[in-house]
């Protein structure tokens, strides 16, 4: 069934907003109701088109962000200058008409029989395809460990923060923020680095599966730091989104 | 422009080739670098989506979209698949 997924031809389609929920100030949850969904896979993403009046198109690429067998839900964070993203999350309303196409990728993916012990690591809105993942996982029933270290610059800047203050039964929830910590804060205060990642990452013995996630310094970061650590390439999953947004 | 990885060109690769390829193989015709397409170096804001050896920076492939047709050329590559 998988390879049947895989072999469909990905086609551009008109979803259906059903809700917009608000996760930062600047970050927004958007469901969409997709009349011809084939399924997606945990750490999926999927194209978004926007066409002009004038005729200008603009596409973007947008992480996942619900499990699999739930609404499809990306979650978006403005960027100021941006072309797109300002305009899903400050202009977009429940009923509007969305145009898309996936769900993409074959590589950051998890399903439970791919095991772990899971890190994640999430630089800014990078935690969107890993909280598809931690959900997919408690919805499986999964008894894999994962352990998610999520970088952002602030406590006000932390997409999903009231769901990831709950967190499921074997799943640990690590945060850094760089720039800001509110008083009495007993989280990491500073960037994730070699020794940051000393301290919070599976033993390789353990033979951990790492996904790392977010803007493309912080990836390098992490993931030449966890290879340099022991964790071989191939179990150090990497998804670069460019120079945007902060962590 | 910061680079980010062949991730984000999984729908310009499924459309191109009509099956994902995030996943493929790839084997760079310089260096020799083999690693699956996400990990690949890619520049989405050059003239055309521009794909690098992350190992030795070679251009492996460069797609070219003009009017809904993609030109694809895939020099770089000594192997896809």
């Amino acid at each position: 069934m998988a390879g049947t997924a895989l072999r469909r031809r990905l086609t551009w389609q008109v979803a259906t907003v059903s809700a917009v929920t608000a996760e930062t100030a600047s970050v927004r949850t958007i469901t969409l109701d997709v009349p011809d969904w084939p399924g997606h896979q945990a750490g999926q993403h999927l194209d978004i088109r926007l066409t002009d009046e004038d005729g200008y198109v603009a596409e973007r690429s947008y992480s996942i962000a619900s499990a699999p067998g739930e609404p499809v839900a990306i979650t978006v964070e403005r960027l100021d200058d941006g072309e797109v993203s300002p305009y899903l999350t400050d202009e977009l309303r429940a009923g509007d008409d969305l145009e898309l196409r996936g769900p993409i990728g074959g590589y950051f993916i998890w399903a439970p029989e791919d095991g772990g012990p899971l890190l994640l690591l999430a630089g800014g809105s990078g935690v969107v395809p890993l909280r598809s993942i931690v959900r997919h996982r408690e919805r499986t029933g999964s008894s894999v460990a994962a352990r998610l270290l999520y970088s952002s610059r602030t406590l006000d800047d932390v997409i999903y923060r009231a769901e990831l203050d709950q967190p499921a039964n074997g799943v640990e929830v690590i945060h850094a923020l760089t720039r800001h910590q509110p008083p009495g804060w007993d989280g990491y205060g500073r960037r994730v680095d070699a020794a940051l990642l000393a301290e919070v990452a599976w033993p390789t013995a353990e033979m951990p599966l790492a996904y790392a996630c977010g803007p493309t310094s912080f990836v390098e970061t992490v993931s030449q730091a966890l290879v340099q650590s022991g964790y071989p390439p191939q179990r150090v999953k990497t998804e670069r989104f460019g120079a945007t947004g902060g962590i | 422009m910061e680079a980010v990885d062949g991730n984000a060109i999984g729908g310009l690769l499924h459309e191109v080739f009509g099956t994902e390829m995030t996943n493929a193989a790839s084997i760079c015709g310089t260096c020799g670098d083999a690693r699956p397409v996400a990990e690949l170096v890619v520049y989405l804001q050059a003239p055309g989506t521009v794909v690098r050896c992350r190992t030795c920076d070679s251009v492996l492939m460069v797609f070219v979209t003009i009017h809904d047709r993609t030109c694809v050329d895939l020099h770089g590559l000594a192997v896809l698949g």
